[in-house]
């Protein structure tokens, strides 16, 4: 499949009063189309914000000061955030469905009103046009008598039927990519399998592809393809879900997949922490962040700026100089 | 290990947890929630009982009931043997020396303006369990390094301290009257994934080490409550809808929706994810303000007939240690 997105060395800043925090620094990823991918990371490493650095969403303190995000053969960064450019693509090609559904609808208008707006204004579909568009969306997403609940407002709705209209809305300009970011996390684990199956449905129906920011690597077990691995503000570790899953070779990759439990897994297991705490990411050292929690460092760690990611094995890279295959 | 002669130190009993929804201007009584609706089970000494389902279902209400926070509707709670649902405030003040609770959010749970030492330290004061101001210092002390905290950090602010720390905290002043049972009530929810760990090690490790402490372990995600349970009630609506060990409950569930929910739970192996039974429910919990006649699962369900919405299904034995409310198993 032919590359979609391609970001490169990505660097988006926020400047605070206790000093610079590098939020993204320098991600690079792809996305194929109708591909879906994984973006992991704990809360604060920067998976989020790469995500609304591609859609130039960052606001003051922040910034998104290098980089590139190449879409359809152009620099998405190189246009102005509110430019005419940027307002076609955003919401339109590239479509974001956010963690938390009570937040991100308008209290005020109902639902029809926001699925509306969207299709008149990017679709430059006709009121009747975009009010059957956005009834036919509602039943496509699953949410009974769409017509009757399209002059509904958000509060008339559960979490789980918030984010279906979310992902009605997302779906509604026929994007080329969606991002999911945490989509399913404020909800119920039963919604939780719902929506992720729903949004893998809808997503091969729409030829789009999916961007997955997640911090449970069970749901990236589940559906991606190929997964990124995030840590303090950069990609650690990418590969295909096979690989990372079963030949895991960053140390960060490894804990992970140690400590957390496993609904199938031998009575008695132990996990095991990854000790100490993620770094703060205000004035970094140029050294591997993860190097103070890593179990695996050897004496280059400490003298050595953050390690380049690197190849290993055909898709498989890593940002690491220690040998993890020993051990 | 227990001289005691009772082998459960919790024996819930038919337990019922209405809350009135009042309307209009005299504030009249139209329905009940049924929070809880006939839930009995026991928690053995020395074990850990998680409860899981999912939100509304009400397994905090039963964890704030065992606690003496919510009078109950009905039943009873027997803990140690007397019956706490009758006992006034007096009493249930002496006896929650003996029982303790891990909140789930750990920036909420502790008092900003008060030194972590001294919010460790406060069960103490109010039990009056340490007379002297140098038994006081030196049981606070204790109690921080039994949680892996630095003792000489008691003077510090709970904003001083990270998410994992503060729940530690939160850990310490529950363990702080020495208590036979702690109800955790989604202690690692709020935590990153990476922490998570640490706090599941450290009450592992301290159930080890006590003399003895059961712990009634409510949280919604299987998998930890798998890991660190001996045994689980999945509960639905206000009701158990099973109970077994933790071993059985992801080799052998029986009930539609333990089955539903276990398959909903993604595991983090691709290569076990591909041959996965996936049961993807239809429609969205219920209103417990109004639950569907008979089993309130049935219209969900996936193995559902016609008998199922005539009489609510007892919770009934159907091997060692494993009870399911379900006429279709």
């Amino acid at each position: 499949m032919a590359e979609l997105l391609k970001v490169s060395n990505l660097v988006t800043q926020f400047k605070t009063e206790s000093g610079l925090v590098k939020a993204v620094d320098g991600v690079s990823y792809y996305i194929d189309e109708q591909e879906i991918i994984g973006l992991v990371g704990e809360s604060g490493c920067g998976k989020s914000v790469s995500q609304l650095s591609v859609m130039q969403l960052i606001s003051a303190p922040g910034e998104i000061v290098g980089g590139e995000v190449i879409f359809e053969g152009q620099n998405l960064l190189k246009y102005d955030a509110n430019g005419p450019e940027m307002r076609s693509t955003r919401g339109a090609k590239i479509a974001m469905i956010f963690q938390e559904p009570m937040t991100s609808l308008n209290p005020v208008l109902t639902i029809g009103q926001q699925l509306t707006e969207m299709l008149e204004l990017h679709m430059k579909m006709s009121g009747d046009a975009a009010r059957k568009r956005a009834i036919e969306l509602m039943s496509l997403v699953g949410i009974p008598g769409a017509e009757n609940r399209i002059d509904d407002y958000p509060h008339h709705f559960s979490g789980g039927m918030r984010q279906r209209v979310m992902i009605a809305m997302g779906l509604s300009c026929n994007p080329k990519i969606l991002i999911a970011d945490e989509p399913t996390t404020a909800l119920d684990v039963t919604t939780q399998a719902q929506l992720l199956e729903l949004m893998k449905d809808m997503v091969q129906r729409f030829r789009a592809s999916l961007v997955i920011v997640t911090h449970n690597l069970g749901v990236v077990a589940r559906y991606a393809q190929r997964i990124y691995i995030m840590y303090a503000g950069r990609i650690v570790e990418s590969g295909t879900t096979k690989d990372i899953f079963s030949k895991p070779r960053h140390p960060y990759t490894i804990g992970l997949l140690a400590c957390i439990p496993r609904l199938d897994e031998e009575e008695g297991r132990k996990l095991v922490p990854i000790e100490g705490l993620p770094p703060n990411l205000i004035n970094m050292p140029p050294t591997c962040a993860f190097l103070p929690r890593c179990a695996y460092k050897v004496d280059k760690c400490s003298r050595e700026p953050w390690p380049p990611l690197t190849a290993i094995n055909g898709n498989h890279y890593i940002s690491c100089y220690a040998n993890t295959k020993e051990k | 290990m227990n001289q005691k002669s009772n082998k459960a130190i919790l024996d819930i009993q038919d337990l019922q947890m209405y809350f009135p929804v009042m309307r209009g201007l005299l504030r009249k009584k139209v329905a009940d929630v049924k929070a809880v609706d006939g839930v009995s089970f026991q928690l053995i000494r020395d074990e850990t009982l998680g409860l899981v389902g999912e939100s509304g279902c009400g397994k905090t209400t039963i964890g704030r009931c065992v606690l003496g926070l919510y009078k109950p509707t009905g039943g009873r709670i027997l803990f140690e043997g007397a019956d706490i649902a009758s006992f006034t405030e007096k009493k249930l003040r002496e006896i929650r020396r003996n029982m303790a609770l891990i909140f789930q959010d750990p920036y909420s749970s502790l008092d900003p303006r008060q030194s972590a030492g001294s919010i460790v330290g406060e069960p103490l004061k109010i039990h009056n369990m340490t007379p002297t101001k140098g038994e006081y210092n030196d049981r606070v002390e204790e109690l921080f390094r039994v949680v892996g905290l630095d003792p000489s950090m008691t003077d510090r602010f709970p904003h001083e301290f990270s998410g994992g720390q503060r729940q530690r905290i939160g850990v310490a002043r529950a363990l702080a009257c020495d208590p036979d049972l702690i109800v955790c009530d989604e202690p690692i929810s709020a935590l990153d994934v990476s922490i998570q760990a640490q706090i599941i090690n450290l009450l592992e490790q301290l159930q080890d080490s006590a003399k003895e402490l059961s712990y009634l372990f409510i949280a919604h995600d299987l998998s930890v409550v798998r890991h660190i349970s001996d045994r689980v009630a999945v509960m639905y609506l206000g009701r158990i809808v099973e109970i077994c060990k933790a071993r059985v409950l992801y080799e052998n569930p029986l009930h539609p929706y333990t089955r539903a929910l276990l398959s909903a739970v993604p595991i983090a192996d691709p290569f076990v994810e591909e041959t996965r039974e996936r049961i993807i429910l239809k429609g969205e919990v219920p209103s417990p303000l109004n639950p569907p006649p008979g089993c309130s699962f049935h219209p969900r369900c996936f193995m559902a007939v016609g008998e199922c919405s005539e009489a609510i299904p007892p919770l009934r034995d159907i091997g060692e240690d494993h009870q399911v409310a379900c006429i279709r198993v």
